[in-house]
């Protein structure tokens, strides 16, 4: 009987996500002895014209990363999307936008300005650009082109399940393949990890207050940070309570607070009102003045509460682009 | 597609602000039920959702709101002190004071999110902040999240068939964009 046909595929992402698969080490060899890869651009040489040849659903499951922000990668999303059977959005980017949708708060004109023009680190007189076609020893190589708005993949195609975190751990993503394997699927749009907030297994979490009473907000590089003490108790912003669990705290454990990776549980609708909320209703201030100087330790909500998630919150991208 | 372009203006002639109130059962909702049986004549741009305290506002009903076409939202509690629960109104205030900034860094204009204290006693109140309110938003014009949703996603049906995009028109090296 011939092996089932496993797909791996990135779109805008950063390469971490990949990273994990090889992080499953030697348990990756169980993985192979089980499937065959069929498409692995950043480990294996595959033609895409391959993919396009096989009969659709071919694919037993394609574990799709990163965000969808080009043509290409949206053109890419819809043909594996057509080949496989289940189609998982794999990390933080193809689940709800990951650090790439934070760009929703831009116009593209000024993104690529910023990045062919203005950056620092850029020398480039000629204010050269990428072209979608262009001409080099009679061959016509064409880009992709940018798009206005990033997106997660759910929000391009039809998605089958979701494994969160930047990146996933090896742990989950192991489980997910057998769970895979052995047929025993959750139901459709289900996200592969465990439905509670990260406090719940938190080392520090029996240092947590009853009543966490903020009286400043401090930024990490702003403070020696303790590394037992929950981090809400020592006026650190940390996502936890907003977030969902099965990374293991790995974060916590090494001295930082949680950044929100895995996106809310099942129950939020928009991770950042959620963690905006808890944090707010918790401050000590009872008047304008008082709750704003408290707040200025948070200068830039949108990066804080959304830092993963811009491209699946409620309002997407900033209203007047 | 072009997302620069200006706000959306669905039959602009006819258009007036849709505003979701949320209003505290012990002092606004009363209030505005006072107004009311006083035959006060107020814009009637309010959608009115009663809760039971303006602390039990979750910050994703403002979201949602916009998100489903709110062109502004106001909340309505009791003045500080007087809150049924004791500690709700002030709940809602430190969420207020970092949620508004938060929405005008998504670029939804100040105005457009408002919280009062109004009192039982004050239906002259709700009516001015309601006017007021509509005033404003009536001068900024509509919000429309859903629409601008859909025109952002015109950029995707470009490629809906087409798999590999075909090589467009030649353009010269460096006058892109």
């Amino acid at each position: 009987m011939p092996k089932p046909k496993v797909a791996f595929y990135w779109c805008a992402s950063c390469g971490g996500c990949e990273e994990t698969v090889v992080d499953l080490a030697e348990g990756i060899l169980g993985v192979i002895d089980k499937v065959d890869i069929v498409l692995w651009p950043v480990a294996l040489d595959f033609k895409y014209k391959a993919i396009e040849a096989m009969p659709d659903q071919s694919i037993v499951a394609t574990l799709l990363n990163g965000a969808i922000r080009s043509t290409e990668q949206e053109a890419m999303a819809r043909l594996l999307r057509r080949k496989s059977k289940y189609l998982i959005a794999y990390g933080s980017c193809a689940c709800t936008g990951g650090i790439p949708s934070l760009a929703n708060q831009f116009e593209r004109e000024e993104i690529l300005k910023f990045s062919y023009e203005d950056a620092p680190s850029v020398v480039n007189e000629a204010k050269t650009r990428p072209q979608l076609v262009f001409e080099e020893d009679g061959r016509h190589p064409h880009l992709p082109e940018l798009h206005n708005v990033v997106r997660s993949l759910d929000q391009v195609v039809d998605v089958d399940f979701y494994i969160p975190g930047c990146p996933p751990t090896p742990k989950l993503t192991q489980a997910a393949i057998a769970a895979l394997l052995d047929g025993r699927l959750p139901p459709k749009g289900a996200v592969l990890a465990p439905d509670n907030a990260l406090c719940e297994e938190c080392p520090r979490r029996d240092s947590k207050p009853a009543d966490v009473a903020f009286t400043e907000f401090k930024r990490v590089h702003q403070k020696l940070l303790d590394p037992q003490l929950c981090f809400l108790a020592q006026g650190v912003v940390c996502m936890g309570p907003a977030t969902r669990q099965g990374c293991g705290a790995q974060c916590p454990g090494g001295n930082m607070p949680c950044t929100g990776c895995f996106g809310g549980t099942d129950r939020v609708k928009d991770q950042g009102a959620k963690m905006l909320s808890s944090l707010c209703a918790n401050i000590v201030a009872k008047d304008d003045a008082g709750i704003d100087a408290v707040l200025a330790g948070i200068p830039d909500p949108v990066g804080t509460f959304y830092r993963y998630g811009m491209a699946r919150s409620l309002l997407r991208r900033k209203a007047d682009l | 597609m072009n997302a620069t372009s200006p706000a959306p203006t669905p039959d602009a002639g006819s258009w007036t602000p849709r505003i979701i109130a949320f209003f505290c059962n012990w002092c606004t909702y009363t209030a505005a039920d006072l107004a009311g049986v006083s035959r006060m004549k107020y814009a009637a741009n309010t959608r009115t959702i009663r809760l039971m305290c303006s602390g039990r506002v979750d910050p994703q009903f403002v979201l949602d709101a916009f998100a489903k076409g709110a062109d502004g939202v106001l909340i309505g509690g009791c003045h500080p002190n007087d809150c049924h629960y004791a500690e709700g109104n002030y709940k809602m205030l430190r969420r207020f004071r970092l949620l508004k900034r938060m929405l005008k860094d998504m670029g939804i204009a100040e105005d457009r999110f408002r919280l009062e204290w109004i009192s039982a006693a004050e239906g002259d109140k709700v009516r001015s902040v309601i006017n007021d309110m509509v005033k404003k938003i009536t001068a900024l014009g509509p919000l429309n999240l859903p629409q601008r949703f859909g025109q952002w996603n015109r950029e995707l049906a470009a490629t809906e068939t087409a798999p590999r995009p075909s090589a467009p028109p030649m353009q010269s090296e460096v006058t892109h964009a």
